[in-house]
């Protein structure tokens, strides 16, 4: 009963405390805010705004850091990987958070709007007509916030199941954990996998299925703490999870699933002529569409958060404090089922691709 | 579109795919084989015992069926048996009133015959008496009636006469 309750608050404190982090923050832009109202001569409530959209930006943005607490500065650097002819492997302390350049191996780096740009020792920034860097962007492959959470994540996630998948060696009844694991396994493999693909192929696909149900429910709960780790609100990563999809799909198929692309049965003729380009389109599109909505569904979740959070401390009457303070718990429990729902959709929606894929007959 | 497409990290692409596909094959070796494999091991093992649980009920039920039947069969031996028996006693019983009867008749029959003979036997010898005092009674009769001369005379002629007529 105790172990609930603790769970219960420390859930309820996970859910306010960004609220808290941005108080932090609100306070730190007074301060700060003042010097600027002075040189760019705008309202101080535009400064404010402007920052925090900035912050929001930035709270969903990559970072070379690893900020636990960023308005406090508790945050510790990151390995850098680039390749700009040759390898240059350095901590990204050396940035200073950005403001400063950094030199490796004679080469001058600068962050520049959270990308890494190749300057001079100065670190100047040249700028095109659309307020876009010109300098050269050297190949980054750095260990960024998202990619180590990636990996934290990663190791949890096979830490938690090779561990559950060992206590069936003595029982084959699931310990404590696999209570609650199990049932989302067996959901997969009886509401995803089966009534998709199939009783005959779906064996095959399990693997696939289970790690990208797991992978993308783990990082979207991880986004939801307020240490800005939304990984799955990032494009590239959603790229990568639907190419993979898109791959096994194509690697896997079946000569029915071309024949109904290229040859589309039952239809006349020149309808075939037609349905061939369009569903060839298709093909292309499906994933693409998996990895929009995964991608807009994170992101939209994260910014309606923030921006109610926000809201919170624009508004000085404190009835509208409360009911932002409501509404944003309200969306906050409605982005822990959106976690989970985005986690089903694309499970659900790679096994309806692979069934597709194995489809042997026209029955249709 | 444009910010996306700016946005679009090769490094973060990079980490994601090869991170992914390492936890792919990690997972699906140390834990989603094992895991459900053991599912399925298990669900097997539900439905055998399932199964078996259901052929054992079929089983009871059927030596229930046939509990009830050696049980009606051996009421039913019974009650023949005991109608046996009863039938059996009443043939005893009408055989030994039967044998009763006979020796009865028997030896009524038997003694009445003896009486028969007794009573024969008590005439005989009463007729045997009655004879005997006869002839006591004739001889004392004739000794008188031949006493005397005259007498005898008169019995010679009365005999004599009747010769005569003849």
């Amino acid at each position: 009963m105790q172990v609930k309750k603790l769970v219960r608050t420390l859930l309820l404190l996970l859910l306010v405390s960004p609220i808290a982090i941005f108080a932090q923050h609100g306070n730190e832009e007074h301060s700060s805010g003042n010097h600027e109202v002075k040189t760019e001569e705008l309202s101080e409530a535009d400064v404010k705004a402007a920052k925090r959209k900035a912050y929001i930006k930035h709270h969903l943005q990559d970072s070379y850091d690893f900020a636990i607490w960023h308005a406090k500065g508790i945050e510790f650097p990151l390995p850098v990987i680039l390749f700009d002819e040759g390898l240059h492997i350095f901590s990204s302390s050396k940035f200073h958070h950005g403001e400063s350049v950094a030199e490796s191996k004679g080469n001058f780096y600068k962050i520049f709007h959270g990308k890494i740009y190749k300057t001079d020792a100065e670190g100047t920034i040249a700028m095109d007509d659309h307020h876009h860097p010109t300098n050269a962007k050297p190949l980054d492959f750095s260990i960024t916030k998202n990619v180590f959470t990636i990996m934290l994540m990663s190791i949890l996630i096979f830490f938690l199941f090779s561990r559950f998948a060992k206590s069936y060696k003595t029982s084959l009844v699931p310990s404590k954990g696999g209570k609650f694991l199990e049932p989302l396994i067996i959901f997969v493999r009886d509401e995803i996998a089966i009534p998709n693909i199939g009783e005959k192929h779906y064996k095959k696909y399990m693997s696939y299925l289970l790690t990208v149900f797991f992978f993308i429910w783990f990082l979207n709960l991880a986004g939801m703490t307020p240490l800005g780790i939304g990984v799955t609100n990032n494009i590239a990563v959603t790229f990568a999870l639907a190419l993979i999809t898109f791959l096994i799909t194509q690697l896997t198929s079946k000569k029915a699933y071309w024949g109904h692309i290229f040859w589309m049965p039952g239809v006349p003729v020149p309808m075939k002529f037609i349905l061939a380009p369009i569903e060839l389109l298709g093909v292309i599109i499906k994933p693409f569409a998996l990895m929009i909505r995964l991608y807009a569904n994170m992101t939209a979740g994260h910014i309606v958060i923030m921006s109610l959070i926000g809201l919170l401390y624009v508004f000085t009457n404190w009835f509208a404090k409360g009911a932002f303070l409501g509404l944003t718990l309200f969306l906050s429990i409605i982005e822990l089922l959106v976690a989970f729902l985005q986690a089903y959709i694309f499970t659900m929606l790679t096994a309806l691709y692979f069934g597709g894929a194995v489809a042997e007959h026209d029955d249709h | 579109m444009e910010t996306l497409l700016n946005d679009f990290s090769v490094g973060l692409f990079f980490w994601q795919t090869i991170l992914f596909v390492v936890l792919l094959f990690l997972l699906r070796k140390f834990a989603w084989k094992p895991i459900l494999n053991a599912v399925n091991e298990r669900e097997d093992s539900i439905q055998e015992a399932l199964d078996s649980a259901k052929e054992a009920k079929l089983e009871m039920a059927k030596l229930k069926s046939n509990n009830e039947d050696l049980l009606n069969e051996a009421r039913a031996e019974r009650d023949a048996m005991l109608k046996e028996a009863r039938t059996m006693k009443d043939s005893i019983v009408s055989e030994a009133k039967v044998s009763a009867n006979e020796e009865a008749d028997k030896i009524v029959a038997a003694a009445r015959e003896s009486i028969q003979h007794e009573k024969m036997a008590a005439i005989t010898e009463l007729k045997n008496q009655v004879a005997g005092l006869s002839i006591e009674i004739a001889e004392r009769i004739l000794k008188d009636e031949l006493s005397s001369a005259d007498k005898q005379k008169a019995i010679i002629d009365n005999v004599v006469k009747d010769i005569n007529l003849n």
